[in-house]
Parts: structure tokens; sequence; C-alpha cells
């Protein structure tokens, strides 16, 4: 029987950026990340192209793992106290990127010097060949000073460097754009104040092209949905031709994690639930897998094991 | 298709009676054309304008249920993303039990697979029993004890020929369970199927499902399910997305069905992550062969927010809630009215025993740093909440204090110059509280 023909065609593509650089290309990575391309929704291979899988990056911590769920830290527990053994974990774990996160330089914490977060990025830069993604403190005058330090200890590296936003995006586009590097984009919650701030930063110079976006992370049951929405109604404007939409999307899990009773409580608290051992790594790969569904290409994830069980999905799903 | 406000006002009465809780005829039919009400709700209108109606309006993917106690609706869904409208009936998502399995230890695990999350309950709604033994007896004393033990869970019979199935089929045709004969239906079970009723599964590709559906709706058969077989993620998605595309976007009948689907992956957490994505990717039922909770939580979830109405907030009646009949000395939290903030804090606070008040603030059901960032839960916004639930008449003095979330410990200074009381700090995430509200609670107001 006919049965009718539903393929979509669209007239947009979503950018492909590629985070690293290998001795050719000025930089020290051994390898590089490329994501974005695709020219439908999510994993549809009967009608569009998916050029690249999903990336996944681990994150590492200047200030260590102290707060992060036990089920995670059991796996970090021998590196987490030093950044290159850390990196040069995460890459033996599998991961495509390494997101290193500057929270020591956060005033809560010690309130690590710039110098220092910079010295910091260069341990990792040499622990791992990994494309790297810098992390910020999400304290504006912070990363204002800290920043610049750290995209110049990395020139020549092609890393992804955020957050970027509404209310401080004017030095980190500076200084990505003086030293070559990605910028990651973060609106809350809201296609509008995306594209609004890809405005605001193609204006100071950064390239549409160069930038991926952040719509900000819930967790699986901790408000993933709304995030998932959002991300889909991109998706389809970016498909349909809004070139402020075609930044590929970025979502940071494993943070999230900690905050889901389902995957933190152990055991004993809530039997009904099951193996706690279980529980914990797979929230986090399915939130990674929730997210992918939606658009993302682009997932940090804290524990190895929620990341092998995401890529092995992900390998099983990707057209 | 879908007819405009307009015309749906010339098929009503046009009286504004009122009756169907909308001032006037108009404003009724308004409602209906963006589905927001159903025909129906008129009482006054003929069944002339019933028909017609119905003819033009019937949905594009037919509603199918599937059996009778409590029974699974899935189907009639309209659109492909959520935004758009909403998706409506919560897939089904079912464990395996073979009939060569302890049906009775099944049964138990079965059950025990329901939980409450954000005051709903989750749990899986539907079993699929399987004919391993080969043997249609085995399978019919199998069918009955689970359907007993589960209080007549809806099911799916799955075995190779019809002639297998008859037996459960004809034991339970009360019941109301799905048919599916693997790589059926055979003429023989659709006879079956349409003598007794029962809804069938057409499995195939899309080209065979769209045949047989046709075949299946001559000989009488309404409710149907498509299903692909036994394939991987990639084809899975394909075969669910392109049916819903033709029914929803097409209105191509063939296809105009809810879908099954059976995940094939042996190892569990696989189980899980494949499940997922078919609850979120449009799958009516998902067959999942574990019966361990650790895996089947994340899909009872996934399933559990992407069939959240994205119009309508999930949030509680903002007042006081008394937990644990808590006396003048108890501690007094504040939190939003977003259901799933709510319940994190009723959740620990019920488990822990502790006696308290909690406040849910109006934030329209919005979450406390989403609130606090959209200025609806800032200083003002909860004195005046406070003020008017009139709590502090019932708390002594010395025990006005409210604990705040910690993740809002910015407001807590002006929030006590407004309300002229000190403001404590509470941890930032609920599950915190029960050891806050045993140890450092006391010491604070002490
Ligand atoms: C989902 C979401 C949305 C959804 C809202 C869903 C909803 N109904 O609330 C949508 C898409 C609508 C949205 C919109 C916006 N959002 Co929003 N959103 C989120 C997101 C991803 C998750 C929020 C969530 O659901 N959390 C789960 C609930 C249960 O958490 P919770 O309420 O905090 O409760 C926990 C604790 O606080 C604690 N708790 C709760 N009550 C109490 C009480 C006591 C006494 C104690 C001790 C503890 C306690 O228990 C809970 C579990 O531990 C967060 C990012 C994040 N990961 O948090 C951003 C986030 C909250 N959003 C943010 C913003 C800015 C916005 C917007 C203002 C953006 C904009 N300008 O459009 C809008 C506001 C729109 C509006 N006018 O309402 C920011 C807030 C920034 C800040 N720090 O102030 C966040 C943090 C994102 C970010 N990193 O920038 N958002
Ligand atoms: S009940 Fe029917 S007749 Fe009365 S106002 Fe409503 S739509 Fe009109």
């Amino acid at each position: 029987m006919a049965v009718p023909d539903v393929k979509e065609n669209f007239s947009g593509t979503i950018n492909e950026v590629t985070i690293g650089a290998t001795s050719e290309e000025g930089g020290t990575r051994t390898s590089t990340v490329t994501i974005g391309g695709e020219t439908g929704y999510p994993m549809l291979g009967f009608e569009a192209e998916y050029p690249h899988p999903p990336a996944f990056a681990l994150e590492i911590s200047t200030a260590g793992v102290e707060g992060w769920h036990d089920e995670c830290r059991k796996h970090l527990a021998d590196v987490a106290g030093d950044l290159g053994a850390w990196a040069a974990k995460c890459e033996e774990w599998g991961a495509d990127m390494i997101c290193l996160c500057l929270d020591a330089a956060h005033p809560d914490n010690e309130g690590r010097s710039p110098q220092q977060c910079a010295d910091d990025v260069k341990r990792v830069l040499e622990a791992t060949g990994l494309p790297l993604l810098v992390w910020g403190t999400d304290v504006d005058e912070v990363d204002n000073n800290v920043l610049p330090k750290c995209t110049q200890a990395a020139a020549g590296e092609n890393c992804l460097f955020g957050t970027a936003k509404e209310d401080n995006y004017r030095t980190i586009a500076a200084s990505c754009l003086a030293d070559n590097h990605k910028v990651l984009a973060e609106a809350p919650s809201d296609i509008n104040l995306s594209k609004q701030l890809h405005i605001l930063l193609r204006d100071v110079g950064v390239d549409l092209a160069d930038m991926v976006m952040h719509p900000t992370t819930g967790a699986l049951g901790f408000g993933m949905v709304y995030i998932y929405t959002t991300i889909e109604r991109g998706r389809i404007a970016a498909l349909s031709g809004d070139r402020l939409l075609q930044q590929p999307v970025l979502v940071n899990i494993g943070k999230e994690i900690g905050r889901v009773k389902e995957a933190v409580s152990p055991a004993q608290a809530d039997p009904q639930w099951g193996s706690h051992e279980v529980r914990a790594p797979l929230w986090e790969s399915a939130s990674a897998i929730s997210y992918v569904e939606s658009g993302a290409e682009l997932l940090v994830l804290r524990n190895p094991e929620a990341l092998r069980q995401a890529k092995t999905a992900i390998e099983s799903m990707w057209p | 298709m879908a007819l405009t406000g307009l015309e749906i006002y010339m098929l009503l009465p046009r009286t504004n009676c009122g009756d169907c809780g909308v001032p006037t005829c108009l404003a009724f039919a308004m409602k209906v054309a963006s589905k927001q009400a159903s025909f129906d709700e008129c009482p006054h209108v003929t069944d002339e304008a019933k028909e017609k109606l119905g003819a033009a309006g019937a949905p594009p993917q037919k509603l199918v249920t599937i059996g009778v106690e409590k029974p699974l609706k899935i189907g009639n869904e309209t659109v492909m993303f959520r935004h758009d409208e909403k998706f409506y009936n919560p897939c089904g998502i079912a464990v395996l039990v073979r009939d060569t399995d302890d049906v009775a230890r099944k049964a138990q695990k079965v059950k025990a697979l329901s939980f409450e999350r954000i005051g709903q309950v989750i749990e899986v709604d539907t079993v699929a029993l399987e004919c391993a033994s080969g043997d249609g007896e085995t399978m019919k004393a199998a069918a009955t004890e689970l359907n007993q033990s589960l209080a007549g869970m809806p099911m799916v019979l799955i075995a190779d020929s019809s002639e297998l199935l008859a037996a459960s089929a004809g034991a339970l045709a009360a019941s109301r369970p799905l048919l599916w004969e693997r790589g059926g239906p055979s003429d023989a079970l659709i006879e079956l199927a349409a003598s007794s009723g029962l809804p069938l599964v057409v499995e195939g590709d899309l080209e065979k499902c769209a045949a047989d559906a046709q075949k299946a709706k001559d000989a009488g058969i309404e409710e149907l399910v498509l299903c692909p077989g036994d394939v991987g993620p990639k084809e899975g998605l394909q075969f669910l997305t392109i049916t819903r595309r033709a029914a929803t976007q097409k209105s191509y009948r063939p296809l105009g069905y809810p879908s099954l689907i059976r995940v094939t992956s042996e190892d569990p957490v696989a189980q899980s992550l494949q499940a997922c994505h078919y609850v979120y990717k449009y799958a009516g039922i998902v067959i999942m062969d574990t019966d361990q909770p650790e895996y089947i939580l994340a899909p009872l979830v996934a399933r559990q927010s992407i069939y959240i109405d994205p119009q309508r907030p999930v949030q509680v009646e903002a007042k006081i809630y008394e937990v644990n009949e808590p006396d003048e000395k108890s501690p007094f939290l504040i939190t939003t009215n977003f259901s799933l903030s709510y319940y994190s804090v009723f959740g620990e606070v019920d488990g822990s025993r502790a006696p308290a008040r909690i406040l849910a603030v109006d934030t329209q059901g919005t979450s406390v740093l989403t609130a606090w960032a959209a200025d609806a839960f800032g200083p003002e916004q909860i004195k005046k909440a406070i003020e008017k639930s009139g709590v502090f008449d019932q708390l002594a003095e010395g025990y006005r204090r409210p604990v705040i979330p910690g993740l809002v410990a910015v407001i807590s200074g002006e929030l006590s110059e407004e309300i002229g009381q000190e403001v404590i700090v509470g941890p930032q995430e609920a599950s915190g509280l029960p050891r806050f509200l045993k140890n450092e609670w006391p010491k604070l107001v002490g």
C-alpha cells in the first residue's frame, strides 16, 4: 500500500563548529571535535544528514569534587586532587572533550587568582590531547578578570570559552576574538533571549559560526522538559532558516544530577527505587539522551559511567 | 479537517444559555476550535450537528482502549511537538512476562513498580504476556493468573500464531487485552478479534501495516495498534515518526493509530535509555524486558515530563499546608506553588515526620529561581503571601521565623526587614531538610 511521503525538507542547517586545534592547525591537540551540521530534526536518517554524532565532555573542576555526589565521586577519588591526572583519566574513559570549570576562582571558594587559573588551563592542556571547554565562575567580575588570562594561556588551541551572558559578554567576546577561541553563549530557557545574545555577540565581532549556545539545563524530572521544548523550538526556527539560532546546543548535565533525589538517594533510604549504583549514572545518561532527542549536540557530564552509557546508547540510535 | 470557531458556532443552538459553563455559544465555539473544550460539553447540540462535526473533526489518530478496570487509553495525538498543543494520552509502559516464568512472582514485581512523584502516581500500567511455552493452554493459565493478581491491569497477549492466542483471548475477553500475533495478523486472528471486539496489533513495515490495518478495518475492527516488529532504536524512531506524521499531517487513515514498540536490547541500561527514546518520540506502548525499578524509573519520569501540558503550569494551590500536625512552635517553611518545588519540600518534611507548615507562595507555578528571576518570589511577594495566610497568628512569639530556600539566601535581609522578623536560610536542596529540621532548626529558634 502506498504510504504518503512525509519527509520534511528544510532551508536551514545547524552550523558546524570545530573545537580544538592539532599541530597542523597551530595547536597541540591530538584530536578535535566537530559538532552540528544536521539538516533536519534529531536522528531521522530517512530525510536528513547527520555528519557528526553528539560530543560528550567530562567535567573537571579546579575546586575538586567537594559537593559532588558520592556515586560520582567514587570514580574520581584517585584523581580529583590533581587536574592533570584527572584530565588524562577522562581521556582514558572516552570523553571527546574536557570541560574545565574554574570553580576555585569563585569568591566562595579560595578566590584563585587569574594567573593561577591560567596555569590550571595550561596544566590541563599538557596532560591531555583532547579539546578543551573552559567554564568560568558565573560571577561577572571574577570571569572578566580570569577568563582573559585563560584565553591567552590557551592561545592557538581553539577552545570553547564560557559563559557569555547578556549582562556580561564584552570581555569574554573580546578575549576569544583576540586568541581565536569559540564562545559559549548562555541565555536562560528562552529562544528570544538566545537570539538577542547572539546579536550582541555578533555586533562586537564574534562570527555567528563561532558560537555554541547554552539554554541552561535542568535534569530529567527537574525542569528538563522545559529546556527540551526550548531547544525544540530553537531547532525548528534554525532549520527554517533563522541564522540566529543555527548554533549547536550545549547542555551541562553532570552538575544538575546531584539535585535529583532519584539519582542520589541511597538504597537504604529509598529501597523502592532499587540499586543506587545503577540509578546514579543512569539518571545522568538518561538526562543526556533526553536532550539529544530534542537536538543538543554537546553534553557535559561528570560521571564516567554515565558517559559510557550515553555514548553506547547514542551509537545505537544515531543515523 | 478542523473546523473554525465560526463554523462550530453555526452548529450550536445559539441560545447563549450558559449551561456549558461559558457565557455565550460563540465563546464556547472558540474554545472547542482551540481544543480547550469538547463539543459534547454543550448539552443542547442536536444529533445532526454532532454527526456533522464528528465526521469533520474525527481525530487523525484513533483512540485505542486496552483493559477495562484501569484502562490504558492511547492514541488521539494531534501534534509532533508538545509546544504546538500538548501530548494527550501518556504511553503505556509495559513489562514483558513469559508464560514460562514464575508468573506469581513476576506479578509481585510488576505491582511494586509504582511510585509517587510530584503528587502523582507514576507506574508500570501495562503488562505484556508472551507465549514462550509454545502451548496455548499454558499461556491461558498464565494470562488468567496474571490478570487476577494484577487486578485487570491492561494486557498485551503475544504469540506466534492465532491458535496459540485463541485460548487466552477467549478467557480474558472481558478484560479487553490487546492481541499481538507475531508477524500478523492472520485472517484467522482478524476474525477472532472482530468477533470478540478486541483491539489488535498489526506488525510489519509501513506498507504492510497500512495494508493490514485497512484489511482489519474492513473486517470491522476499529481499534488497532501499529508495530514495526523487532527493530533497533534507529528504525524504531523512523517508524514511530513516519506513522505519527502520516496520521497528524496527512490524515492518512491506514496509519492513523498509535504504535507499540518493544525494546530489543538485552542490556538493562540500554533497555532503559531506549525506552526513554521511544517515550519521547511517539510510542503508544513501550514494552521493556526488565522488572527492576532502577531501570524503569527513568522512562516513567520521562513519560511524566513529556506529557505535561506546556500551556498549563503544574502547580498546587497557593496556601499554607500543615504537615504532621504542627503546633505553635513548629517550623514554618516557604516555597513556591510549582508542584515540583512544593512536593520536593513536602516529601522531605512528611518523610522525616517532623511537624511543619509549608507556605506555597503563588509564583504562577514556577520554581524557586525561575520565580525569583522573574520578580515573583521576592521579599514583597513573600511578605504579602505571609500576611494573606494569617500564619503568624498560629505561631508563638519567637517562632514566626520563616525558613526560606537556600537558593534565595540573598533575599533574607530584605525579607526580614519587610516582615519585622528574623528569617532563617534553609538548605539549598529540599533533601537537606530532614537533617536541617532535626539538628539546626532547634538551635536557631532555641
Ligand atoms: C525549567 C526552568 C525554567 C522554566 C520554568 C519552569 C517552572 N515551572 O518553573 C521556564 C522555561 C518557563 C523558565 C523561564 C525562565 N527562567 Co528558568 N530555569 C529553569 C531550570 C532549567 C530548572 C528549574 C527547575 O525546574 N528546578 C527544579 C525545582 C524543583 O527547583 P526549585 O524550585 O529550586 O526547588 C528545589 C530547591 O530550591 C529546594 N527548595 C524549594 N523550596 C524550598 C523551601 C525550603 C524552605 C528549602 C529549604 C528548600 C527548598 O527544593 C527543591 C529540590 O531540591 C533552571 C536552571 C536550573 N537547573 O535550576 C532555570 C533558571 C531557574 N531560570 C532562570 C531564568 C533567568 C529564567 C527567566 C527569568 C528567563 C527569562 N528572562 O525569560 C524565565 C522566567 C519566566 C517567567 N516569567 O516565569 C535562571 C535564574 C537565574 C538566577 N540565578 O536567578 C536559571 C537558574 C537558569 C540560569 N542558570 O540562568 N525557566
Ligand atoms: S450550553 Fe450550548 S447552547 Fe448553551 S451557551 Fe453553551 S454552547 Fe450555547
